[in-house]
């Protein structure tokens, strides 16, 4: 598996039957393909409804039927549209159990900055901000370094996206929980170590006393 | 009381200068017929509040690379690179606004009410420069009404009274923005006689909406 499949897999054992998750363009729209058939997950597309189904193919396209990157998408029986004031209504007032989105950079505080670099990319928060502060439980899917640089660190340097708002990061190496101003690592890939994470990880880490491995 | 005009006279209706409303989210429910008419006619120095700029050939990027907006007050702009090269060479203005909060300041502007609330952005760089406020001991930012001199917004189905429908992901922004501008015109797929719509699946009431234009 690629990292990006590794990722995704792994966040997928984090959805739970009932849950109504929302998630990001990128990386985590893979999620989706890895939740396991036999439970019932309610995905949550920002630019206005519930019930989001999969990517169309070819013949099933319906222009009016998009996720929030404007690709087609197909909808479940008993999906439900709405306007955008409804649509983070739901997100704000704690609705959403899981938001996944993607990462520039993560600290162990659980700040996360994922819209902007000054100077370079400004592509903008979008419904980034509202989510991080509003879902039940913030899971940051990201790569584990750029070009060998760590993105996981004492203190985010780009502009936040929210402060403080991280449950939990998964990459394809490790995954880490967020604990009072430092990351505890809960589990390593099977084809990784204890040992690799922490040497490409730039925050300060509790090893949890057993650790897992995926 | 006829509210239906000509995609040109809808146009004669936005002067440079204004601030424009658009419905749409990354083109999607934006009336582009209308677009085209504010491009044939030039209209300059526009304030826009959108969702987002979309693409440099779909919804409100079109404007954009036609170097018709002052400022843009968007959520997004990652879609197109024109927003962001006019942004960094300081031709154009562009106020980045959470989505969420976004919809909520465009629902207080049509509302009646002049701010909300929110705990989107405390704690970062959004936060600069507007009220903090401690209720029940959670800390609150304080984002303002937006109001529009004309809204020009998207739906499938209008009467000739004006009632709205939406389709699908079109909804978006457009029933906000119907409540938050002087002026609201609407460019409908779909014209049909009054009585005809079932009274209970109508979203947007036919007193917000000034003009009704014909859409593709």
């Amino acid at each position: 598996m690629h990292a990006k499949e590794i990722i995704a897999s792994r966040i997928a054992k984090e959805i739970k039957d009932g849950d109504v998750v929302n998630l990001g363009i990128g990386l985590p729209t893979m999620v989706a393909s890895y939740i396991p058939a036999d439970i019932d997950v309610t995905l949550h597309s920002e630019n206005g409804f519930l019930g989001l189904e999969r990517s169309a193919n070819k013949e099933e396209i319906n222009p009016v039927i998009v996720n929030a990157g404007g690709q087609p998408v197909t909808i479940k029986p008993g999906a439900v549209f709405f306007d955008s004031a409804m649509s983070f209504g739901i997100v704000r007032g704690g609705h959403v159990d899981i938001t996944v989105l993607g990462g520039l950079q993560v600290d162990q505080y659980g700040n996360l900055a994922n819209y902007m670099v000054p100077g370079k990319m400004v592509p903008g928060m979008g419904g980034a901000m509202d989510l991080v502060s509003g879902a039940k439980k913030v899971i940051v899917a990201m790569t584990h370094t750029t070009k060998g640089e760590p993105k996981i660190l004492e203190n985010c340097n780009l502009p936040l996206t929210g402060k403080g708002v991280v449950t939990l990061i998964v990459t394809e190496l490790a995954v880490f929980e967020v604990e009072e101003g430092r990351l505890v690592l809960t589990e390593v890939h099977k084809d990784s170590s204890v040992e690799e994470v922490l040497s490409l990880t730039a925050a300060k880490v509790r090893v949890a006393d057993h650790v897992g491995v995926f | 009381m006829n509210k239906l005009i000509s995609i040109e006279a809808a146009a004669d209706l936005i002067h440079d200068g204004m601030t424009v409303m658009c419905g749409g989210f990354l083109g999607v429910g934006t009336p582009e017929k209308i677009i085209d008419a504010l491009i044939q006619k030039n209209v300059k120095d526009i304030t826009l509040i959108c969702n987002d700029t979309a693409f440099p050939d779909k919804g409100t990027g079109k404007l954009v690379v036609n170097h018709q907006l002052k400022k843009a007050i968007v959520s997004h702009i990652g879609t197109n690179p024109e927003t962001g090269k006019q942004m960094m060479e300081q031709e154009l203005i562009v106020e980045l606004v959470p989505q969420g909060s976004l919809a909520e300041r465009i629902r207080c502007g049509g509302v009646g009410l002049g701010a909300v609330l929110t705990r989107t952005g405390i704690g970062t760089d959004i936060q600069k420069d507007k009220p903090v406020l401690h209720i029940d001991g959670t800390e609150y930012l304080l984002e303002t009404a937006l109001h529009a001199d004309v809204a020009i917004i998207f739906a499938s189905v209008c009467d000739e009274k004006g009632n709205l429908i939406y389709d699908g992901a079109t909804r978006n922004f457009n029933p906000l923005m119907a409540m938050a501008a002087d002026i609201v015109i609407v460019e409908a797929e779909r014209i049909v006689p009054v009585g005809t719509l079932n009274h209970n699946e109508i979203v947007t009431p036919h007193i917000v909406v000034d003009y009704i234009v014909k859409g593709a």
